[in-house]
């Protein structure tokens, strides 16, 4: 199919639309505010379910409930609300409901700021609400990684059972760029939803949704039982991109918007007779921990670079099983790192240019 | 003598697990006419129940329907989420009064306000019972809890809530009603109520609450035939029964 001209927000609204979306609840936050206000309109259009909340709490408890009957259901925010909706999240992945959360990650803390940002990762990546659980948590970098992976991602959750979140930051929502809404994305292996609580009960018995588990053994059963999903993601479904990997001597680590001008780095520094390489997250949960066993032998440097003071940059000091030296470049308050600070970080790093 | 006929029995509504709740509560009388109501209006078998956290937490094991567990005070907005993708299904839920008028009054307001064809059963016992007896905001001037331990004070602590006259002035609200279950003919007079609810849900009229006056001797530290002439003595001078609202009034019965 051709490409169409989008804004990030609406190119993400209509993925979801193209994945069966049958609900969106949601409430008014920058900078995501164009991916409810697309779905007002075209949700209608499909005869499905359009809903702004009294507030962020409201539309997940929503979307809780709407997951409950069975529905691929969506919401979207930015950082503060997000936070708000940890409740309902938590309660998502106690009860074993799937849904897509979309985050425009924005500066904080607090109030913080409107413009892009990664100060989220640990929010995403440690499960965010109370309780024992994790979200599969996927970081596009292009608008049109974005679409393919919403478009995955209500698979994803009813497979696994288990809330999604699509982590972005507030320059992929409102940056417009050429996408093809109607690409084949992989198909996961569902079963029927035998579990859901939708009210008819004439040919099945009654279902109950539920996260409250008062015998300590029941609770720790149902603990043991959701860790052998996020077991199974780690095992087997992380993933990552490496970019020009190929006898690196320094591999930066960098995901979402940050991964693309890092990309424009590794150009200008192998001008510069530097090798430098990309190790691009592509889900931020489960961690890739794999990709670090696969890095040349020529790798001598990782350099973390976010728009957060180093959060993903704990995940890497886990996963760095070779022990190598890590460097770190972040800005952070809605600053979108400029590619010659990372070429100026790189060139420290590795002492200056070559000159073969 | 085989004419033995069943004038009464438990509810087909009800399943047969053991009520969690304190002797003398009225949480048991509710239920059973909640469940009698959707079983006569035929509905039993394309319900939802939200329960809702407080006493009734549990309640998801004593409904025969599909039920669905709320965090605190969000059972409207669960509910919403519910009816909204499954329209032809009936969907209630079972709230206490920390749960509805405190953390969760933003939540039954907007529900109200978007007019959600759903049906909330209110259970208004002035205290927080499952926590242990603290101060709700329907908890009486005077009225001793573990958190008001001299007597709730207005000047600190605000006066009485009064839900059903504040949904009354939503205008997405179709029918408010306050009942007592504290004699027989109040429980007749709640379950039409019910039955007016329900069968409004049914006719997808909109928005409809019940508020029931309600008893915790437990917590009040009274016998259960004190705490229901407390009841009536003290609650329901300061919250009166009656419909507070009906959009559908006048229309052809």
């Amino acid at each position: 199919m051709s490409k169409v001209l989008m804004k990030g927000n609406e190119a993400m609204a209509l993925a979801a639309i193209k994945a069966g979306c049958e609900a969106f609840y949601g409430y008014p936050i920058t900078p995501q505010n164009e991916l409810p206000e697309y779905l007002s309109k075209h949700m209608p259009l499909y005869n499905r379910v359009f809903v702004q909340a009294e507030s962020e709490i409201a539309a997940i408890n929503m979307v809780y409930g709407a997951a409950g009957a069975g529905a691929r259901v969506l919401t979207s925010s930015s950082s503060p609300g997000i936070a708000l909706k940890q409740e309902g999240i938590s309660y998502m992945a106690g009860s074993e409901l799937p849904g897509v959360i979309i985050n425009v990650m924005r500066g904080g803390p607090g109030l913080g700021g409107i413009q892009p940002s990664q100060a989220d990762y640990k929010q995403i990546t440690r499960g965010g609400g109370n309780g024992d659980y994790y979200l599969y948590s996927l970081a596009p970098e292009t608008l049109q990684e974005a679409v393919d992976l919403i478009k995955e991602s209500f698979d994803i959750a009813d497979y696994f059972r288990n809330p999604v979140m699509i982590a972005v930051d507030g320059l992929i929502g409102q940056m417009m760029e050429p996408v093809d809404l109607d690409r084949e994305v992989p198909k996961w292996d569902l079963k029927p939803k035998t579990w859901i609580a939708d009210g008819n009960t004439k040919n099945r018995k009654k279902n109950v949704i539920n996260s409250l588990y008062l015998d300590p053994q029941d609770l720790e059963d149902h603990n043991m039982k959701l860790k052998e999903k996020y077991d199974e993601m780690r095992a087997n479904h992380q993933r990552y991109e490496f970019i020009n990997m190929e006898n690196a001597e320094i591999v930066i680590i960098a995901y979402g918007s940050v991964s693309r001008i890092a990309r424009s780095a590794i150009e200008i520094l192998s001008e510069k007779g530097i090798k430098c390489g990309i190790l691009r997250p592509i889900t931020i949960f489960p961690y890739p921990k794999k990709a670090f066993s696969k890095l040349p032998l020529t790798v001598k440097n990782l350099l973390v670079v976010e728009m957060s003071t180093g959060q993903m940059l704990d995940d890497v000091i886990i996963s760095n099983e070779r022990g190598l030296p890590i460097s770190f470049f972040g800005r952070v308050g809605g600053i979108v790192p400029e590619v010659e600070e990372i070429v100026e970080k790189v060139l420290e790093i590795v002492g200056g240019e070559k000159h073969e | 003598m085989n004419n033995v006929e069943i004038v009464y029995k438990k509810s087909e509504g009800l399943t047969d697990k053991y009520l969690s709740y304190c002797p003398g509560c009225t949480h048991g009388i509710i239920h059973k006419l909640v469940a009698e109501t959707l079983v006569e209006l035929d509905l039993i078998d394309r319900t939802v129940g939200i329960s809702s956290v407080g006493c009734s937490v549990l309640n998801y094991d004593f409904f025969t329907c599909d039920m669905q567990q709320a965090a605190h005070g969000r059972a409207p907005a669960v509910a919403t989420g519910i009816k909204r993708v499954r329209p032809n299904s009936i969907v209630f839920t079972y709230q206490g009064d920390g749960d509805l008028a405190s953390i969760g009054i933003a939540e039954a307001i907007h529900a109200a306000h978007r007019g959600e064809n759903i049906t909330i059963v209110f259970v208004n016992n002035a205290i927080y019972g499952m926590t242990g007896g603290q101060m709700a905001p329907t908890t009486l001037i005077g009225q001793k809890t573990t958190t008001s331990p001299n007597g709730r004070d207005a000047k600190t602590q605000g006066l009485p809530l009064k839900i059903a006259e504040m949904m009354a002035t939503i205008p997405g609200a179709t029918y408010i009603e306050r009942v007592s279950v504290h004699n027989p003919s109040h429980v007749r007079k709640a379950k039409k109520a019910l039955i007016k609810a329900f069968s409004i849900q049914m006719e997808n009229k909109g928005f409809t609450l019940i508020e029931f006056i309600s008893t915790c001797p437990v917590n009040w530290g009274m016998t259960p035939k004190d705490a229901v002439d407390w009841a009536v003595d003290n609650m329901i001078p300061y919250y009166p029964l009656g419909v507070y609202k009906d959009k559908t009034a006048g229309e052809e019965k």
